[in-house]
């Protein structure tokens, strides 16, 4: 068997399927991407190649800019959750009763299509009849915000759901790098006289903080390129206050008929998810990861 | 967990990626084969032929229609033995965005939907669509209503058959009019009076759902016909400039009507649908919607009808001084049926349209309860009285103004939808509104 495997040709054998299916999907839909943000395309009719035209419009465009400060604020939301994510965890894989339950709670979100999660949070928010303004009216708001039409709110309405719907994802791979640590080194610390507090900051998190690193790649990068639940609750809207990257990507390309300004758009994304992702690495790097031995 | 039902976990995992995977792969086989266009298999193989239909009558919030297209595929069927149509059923928005990305692969259905004037410019000018003036010159031709078929006219020829035709009045709850003594407004003054009594009791005058933003652009629509007259309709064609004072004081009058809470609370956040449902659970006083609402105001089953009873219309109000008189209408031909250009069978495609868009004549008065684009002989139906009421409306209808984001081009209609949700949420002034609008129609994409 090894012996197989280490012919060359064998192994380029066994690669070649899934590179076939990733340029094919992936790699090859990038660089054609690339490609339409040169053109003025209608997405029927003829393409015209209009160099970067479509770029340096980009660049210019004020709707856009304010999209990309939704989502970079999306990003920030999502990273800073993560800390919340990290102490439920934490709290779940010591002994406390119930923890089964709770981390079942915790995951069944997941379970949901992003469409069925989108409309449960679309009666939440409903402005007269929504649980939330129902129950805001009951404590004595007497006239609670509409939620999804207001401007200044529409996007902090949304990261609830948005976070929501992630939590049980970042809660489950905490919570099952946690779950690796041998027992014995919380043992052994225990018998050394830390305290719990010493036990979760000292021992157990640097122990996994190469996990934690990826959830931060994780988070960012999947808010970079969040489309689904604000695409479903607000389309949006209102007036662009809620729109993102990939909705504007969306709108330009499949509401306007800009196909080859919506690709600049989506070009742009890529540029944008690789460099914060490359970023994130940087600064995250460190010379000497712990292992337990 | 520990070391072995993890494993176990995993393994599990394992055997169901590949059972999932195996389900997929022929699911989306048959997805593809559906998706396809009507070549291939699908084609003239010894006489067969099988049509692929796409429409947007769910059976769900559309239940009369689909019904109505369900009878008129069977009759088809029947009397074509030879004949499959294969049906696939969108919503709306989904509809018009598969329709674009099937047009951008070149996989149009062999018979579709699709919209008027500007929506279907850009399809003609790909030339998706084949030109149906052969099925005009026959004996269909004299069936439609005057009018109707050129709105799906390119360079003088027709590219798609119209099947509704639509107006939109007011609706109102009879009853909520009449705890508060009101009478359905003539004029704008007595409108805003009406508004005003209702906002007092603390009722919620309009219902609206802003989020779609077109269900928005048709009371600006009006305000805009009833103070300018064809102001609109020039500025669109390019005839006019947006700048005419009357678009802006139209604009200007939307914001005077939300500033008055006319509106039901977080309407810009709502669908349609929601907005709708406003109305229908009585929450809501007025509703201003196309006349393809009418089945669930007299025909819908599901609809009580206790509720039925209560829906009366009126006409959009007059405007002191204003030169838009107050038979002329915002509506149009809806939806037509276009037959796809590079369709392996398009004889028995236009051949089908045809059918359809005669049958669909015949029967969608009295079975689905909406107006068709052809004539109906009145005398020879028992109808609801709102019905009759409507289709004598549209017979002495001094104009109809086609909605503002049908007849603008693509990327424009979506400057304006945008505009319009802006403008009620007032983030953009009525001045800034017209400006953005020319802007949009100068640059004549």
């Amino acid at each position: 068997m090894d012996k197989v495997m280490s012919n060359r040709l064998v192994a380029a054998l066994y690669v070649l399927p899934a590179l076939l299916l990733l340029l094919v999907l992936v790699y090859i839909p990038i660089v054609l991407t690339g490609y339409y943000g040169l053109m003025q395309w209608d997405g029927i009719g003829a393409m015209t190649f209009i160099g970067l035209d479509n770029y340096t419009r980009l660049l210019q465009d004020s709707t856009f800019w304010q999209s990309a400060n939704h989502t970079f604020l999306l990003a920030l939301f999502s990273a800073l959750s993560l800390i919340g994510y990290l102490m439920i965890a934490l709290v779940l894989s010591g002994k406390i009763k119930g923890a089964n339950l709770f981390r079942k709670i915790y995951l069944i979100p997941m379970l949901l299509s992003s469409v069925a999660i989108a409309q449960l949070w679309l009666k939440i928010y409903h402005p007269s009849n929504g649980v939330l303004n129902t129950f805001l009216e009951a404590i004595g708001f007497s006239n609670p915000p509409a939620w999804l039409a207001e401007p200044s709110l529409v996007l902090y309405a949304l990261f609830v759901p948005i976070l929501w719907q992630y939590a049980g994802f970042y809660i489950l791979i905490y919570y099952a790098a946690l779950k690796n640590i041998p027992e014995s080194l919380v043992e052994a610390a225990r018998i050394d006289g830390a305290n719990p507090w010493q036990i979760a900051f000292r021992i157990k998190l640097p122990l996994i903080t190469e996990v934690i690193k990826v959830t931060v790649v994780l988070a960012v990068v999947g808010s970079l390129k969040y489309f689904d639940l604000i695409y479903v609750m607000t389309d949006g809207g209102p007036n662009g206050s809620s729109e993102v990257m990939a909705s504007y990507m969306y709108r330009q390309a499949f509401r306007s008929f800009d196909f080859g300004y919506g690709s600049a758009v989506g070009f742009f994304l890529l540029l944008i998810c690789l460099v914060v992702t490359w970023l994130l690495r940087k600064a995250t790097a460190s010379k000497d990861t712990i292992e337990y031995s | 967990m520990s070391k072995k039902t993890l494993a176990m976990l995993l393994s599990w995992t394992l055997v169901l990626a590949v059972i999932l995977s195996g389900c997929s792969s022929t699911g989306s086989g048959g997805g593809s084969e559906s998706g396809s266009n009507g070549s291939g298999e699908g084609g003239t193989t010894d006489g067969k032929v099988t049509l692929k239909f796409m429409h947007l009558w769910p059976a769900g919030s559309s239940a009369q229609q689909n019904k109505l297209v369900n009878d008129i595929i069977q009759q088809y069927q029947t009397d074509n033995p030879n004949v499959t149509i294969k049906q696939e059923v969108l919503e709306n928005e989904q509809y018009k965005n598969k329709l674009k990305i099937l047009s951008a692969s070149n996989e149009l259905p062999d018979v579709g939907v699709t919209w008027a004037a500007g929506f279907l410019e850009p399809y003609v000018k790909g030339n998706l669509f084949a030109p149906l003036d052969e099925l005009l010159n026959g004996s269909l031709g004299e069936k439609f209503i005057a009018g109707t078929t050129e709105a799906y006219a390119v360079d003088s020829k027709t590219y798609a058959l119209p099947i509704e035709l639509n107006i939109s009045p007011i609706y109102y709850n009879k009853a909520i009019f009449a705890k508060y003594n009101l009478q359905p407004p003539a004029t704008y003054d007595e409108f805003l009076n009406v508004l005003k009594t209702l906002t007092e009791n603390g009722e919620v005058p309009i219902a609206l759902g802003n989020k779609d933003r077109w269900t928005g652009s048709l009371w600006y629509m009006y305000l805009a016909n009833r103070v300018g007259g064809d102001a609109l309709e020039k500025a669109i064609s390019g005839s006019g400039k947006f700048e005419d004072p009357a678009l802006t004081q139209a604009a200007a009058e939307v914001q005077k009507l939300v500033d008055m809470n006319a509106f039901n609370k977080g309407f810009n956040g709502l669908s349609n649908d929601e907005g709708k449902s406003e109305f229908m659970n009585e929450k809501a006083a007025m509703y201003l919607m196309g006349t393809w609402e009418l089945p669930n105001f007299t025909t819908n089953p599901d609809i009580p009808q206790e509720f039925k009873d209560k829906v009366g219309f009126f006409k959009f109000p007059t405007i002191d001084g204003g030169k838009g008189d107050i038979n002329s209408w915002v509506g149009g031909p809806g939806v037509g049926l276009f037959v796809a250009q590079n369709s392996k069978v398009k004889e028995e495609a236009q051949k089908f349209v045809q059918y359809f868009v005669e049958k669909w004549g015949e029967s969608s008065v009295t079975e689905a309860g909406v107006i068709p684009a052809t004539k109906v002989d009145t005398a020879a139906v028992q109808l609801p009285q709102l019905y009759i009421d409507l289709l004598n409306e549209l017979n002495q209808a001094s104009s109809l103004t086609l909605f503002a984001d049908v007849q603008m081009k693509p990327a424009a209609a979506q400057v304006h939808l945008d505009m319009i949700q802006a403008l009620f949420g007032k983030a953009v002034t009525p001045e800034d509104f017209v400006k953005n609008h020319q802007a949009a129609i100068d640059k004549g994409n």
